[in-house]
């Protein structure tokens, strides 16, 4: 059986763990640079605050509300991720993380076989409220369960158990009839894996719902769309296609873009932010082990301005490297050349693009590529970081005054990171 | 956070006897894994004020707080009342929180009262000298 358990509006949830004067109240989470709205507690989408509404708009409105506002604040979400997912090997060796508040299960036969077909039903159902409870107690996370034997019909539970009350968040699809009753009323949109494109082809076929793209022939389904969508239809039939993915694949394109706090008509603050965000993508580079070829420069302007301008370049680096320093310095000679004079910029972004595994270098017969002494270097920067939290030690092309940097003018305390940020009890 | 250092041998071994000591080295000690069973259940916090020093706990004092056991009588415990996080000892037999300072007043726990255990305090840290 395939497990899938969701964190309810994970942002907002964070938000409430260290302040329990918040649960149960409408608490929202913004974008980074504070634009959009990404997460809403359930009271605060009771109140009709939609998902990515623009801050601007409603800001005064949820203040007079009493909607409590949060920056996002990765560091926290992070560390409670991680916390959920630890929790989660107390009940499986088998564990998939699929996103930061996303994790499928694999759940070894539950119950003996002496047992009728409602015990290990009513089994299930308990264990997955089991999980649920344990999560609450050890981590402050509400979580939904689904559980069923494939892990699209078991997203397909999860969503039940959060729409359905009487599921009280934990929903269990292990037969046909009630498989088939929940893809009944479930548009093809909300099926894993079917994106609004395909469902608006799926209804000029008049496939609506999940139980009808369920019922469809995967021949014929398969020579309209792809072999994915086929495999959905095996899926949502309850033969497991999909294994679990335990071992993350290394990716195989790293970003880091981020707006700016005000636009910028300046050279100087885009080659340190750009620096920045050289310095971030090496340290994930580095934590997973790879070597980059070449690298991309992204410069955007507003898209509301008469001037839309937006330019990226691809720079092919002397030999594959994770070195900040050397990336970096390429970096800014670049946007020095793709930087307009007169033109204000809000947005800048760099992409480490062909990636290879670090263990096997193809080495380059005119040079010997990177040197020990770098990596040594490196090494002992991330150590650093890691060990005194992050920017202890950082490139001085980032410069020392971040002007740019994004605003976060709501962001809770680090809780978990930083020393001088601990959550404070009253004594 | 785990990090463990590794020790392998102190001794270079130019010709002859390594150092019997050799045989006999432990792994460094780690005050993480010696006093976090839970890691993952397990947070740091800093206490805020004077009701608990008959308890030994100081303002300033580090909490090490595990969520994941379940609190018994007489521990020291995390408490959220009127949504507040609070320290305070659990007295399962008058069902109340008391404070380990006679100057506060025990809370009753009814099942009326906005409170909620959040977790036991397993340890805490006094600094003599500041970190």
């Amino acid at each position: 059986m395939f497990c899938l358990v969701d964190c309810n509006s994970f942002y907002a949830s964070c938000e409430q763990v260290f302040r329990p004067d918040l649960r149960n109240k409408p608490v929202v989470v913004l974008s980074n640079n504070d634009c959009f709205i990404v997460a809403r507690s359930a009271q605060a989408k009771a109140m009709g605050i939609g998902d990515l509404q623009t801050m601007f708009d409603i800001k005064s409105w949820m203040q007079q509300q009493n909607v409590t506002i949060f920056s996002s604040n990765y560091a926290l979400y992070g560390d409670l991720s991680a916390r959920v997912m630890n929790t989660l090997r107390l009940f499986s060796s088998r564990i998939e993380i699929y996103s930061i508040d996303e994790m499928f299960l694999y759940l070894e036969e539950i119950s003996s076989p002496q047992n009728s077909p409602t015990q290990i039903s009513e089994s299930m159902n308990d264990y997955g409220k089991h999980i649920k409870k344990t999560i609450f107690q050890h981590t402050a996370m509400p979580v939904s369960v689904g559980i069923a034997p494939t892990k699209t019909l078991a997203k397909l539970a999860n969503r039940a158990a959060k729409i359905i009350p009487k599921c009280q968040g934990v929903g269990v699809l292990d037969t046909s009839k009630k498989w088939d009753w929940v893809k009944k009323r479930t548009p093809v949109n909300k099926i894993w894996g079917i994106s609004s494109r395909f469902s608006a082809r799926l209804a000029e076929l008049n496939i609506y719902t999940a139980l009808e793209l369920a019922n469809s022939d995967p021949k014929m389904i398969r020579r309209y769309f792809n072999v994915c969508v086929e495999r959905t239809i095996e899926e949502l039939n309850g033969h497991a296609c999909l294994s679990l993915e335990e071992i993350p694949t290394p990716k195989k394109q790293i970003y880091c873009s981020r707006s700016f706090a005000q636009k910028t008509k300046q050279l100087p603050p885009i080659q340190d932010a750009i620096s920045l965000y050289v310095a971030r993508a090496c340290e994930k580079l580095r934590a997973q082990q790879s070597m980059s070829a070449s690298l991309q420069i992204l410069l955007y302007t507003a898209s509301y301005e008469s001037n839309y301008y937006n330019s990226h370049q691809v720079i092919q680096l002397p030999y594959p490297s994770d070195d900040t320093r050397l990336i970096s310095a390429i970096a800014r000679t670049a946007v020095q050349h793709l930087f307009k004079p007169g033109v204000a910029y809000i947005k800048a972004g760099v992409g480490l693009l062909e990636l290879s595994d670090k263990k096997h270098q193809q080495l380059d017969m005119f040079h010997p590529g990177q040197s020990t002494k770098t990596d040594q270097l490196m090494t002992v920067i991330d150590k650093i970081n890691t060990h005194y939290g992050r920017n202890s030690i950082y490139v001085a092309a980032e410069g020392v005054h971040k002007k740019w940097a994004m605003r976060q003018a709501y962001r809770s305390p680090s809780y978990t990171s930083q020393w001088n940020e601990l959550p404070e009890i009253k004594c | 956070m785990k990090k463990y250092l590794l020790s392998l041998f102190t001794h270079s071994v130019p010709a002859g006897f390594p150092s019997p000591a050799d045989d006999y080295l432990d792994r460094s000690l780690d005050l993480n894994t010696y006093l976090i069973k839970h890691p993952a259940a397990t947070y740091l916090a800093r206490a805020k004020g004077d009701s608990m020093e008959g308890c030994g706990i100081f303002d300033g004092d580090l909490l090490i707080v595990d969520r994941s056991i379940e609190a018994q009588h007489g521990q020291i415990i995390i408490a959220a009342i009127d949504g507040q996080l609070t320290c305070k000892i659990l007295d399962k037999n008058k069902q109340c929180l008391t404070s380990a300072n006679e100057h506060f007043t025990p809370i009753r726990i009814s099942e009326f009262s906005d409170l909620v255990i959040e977790g036991v305090v397993i340890h805490s840290v006094r600094h003599h000298v500041l970190p």
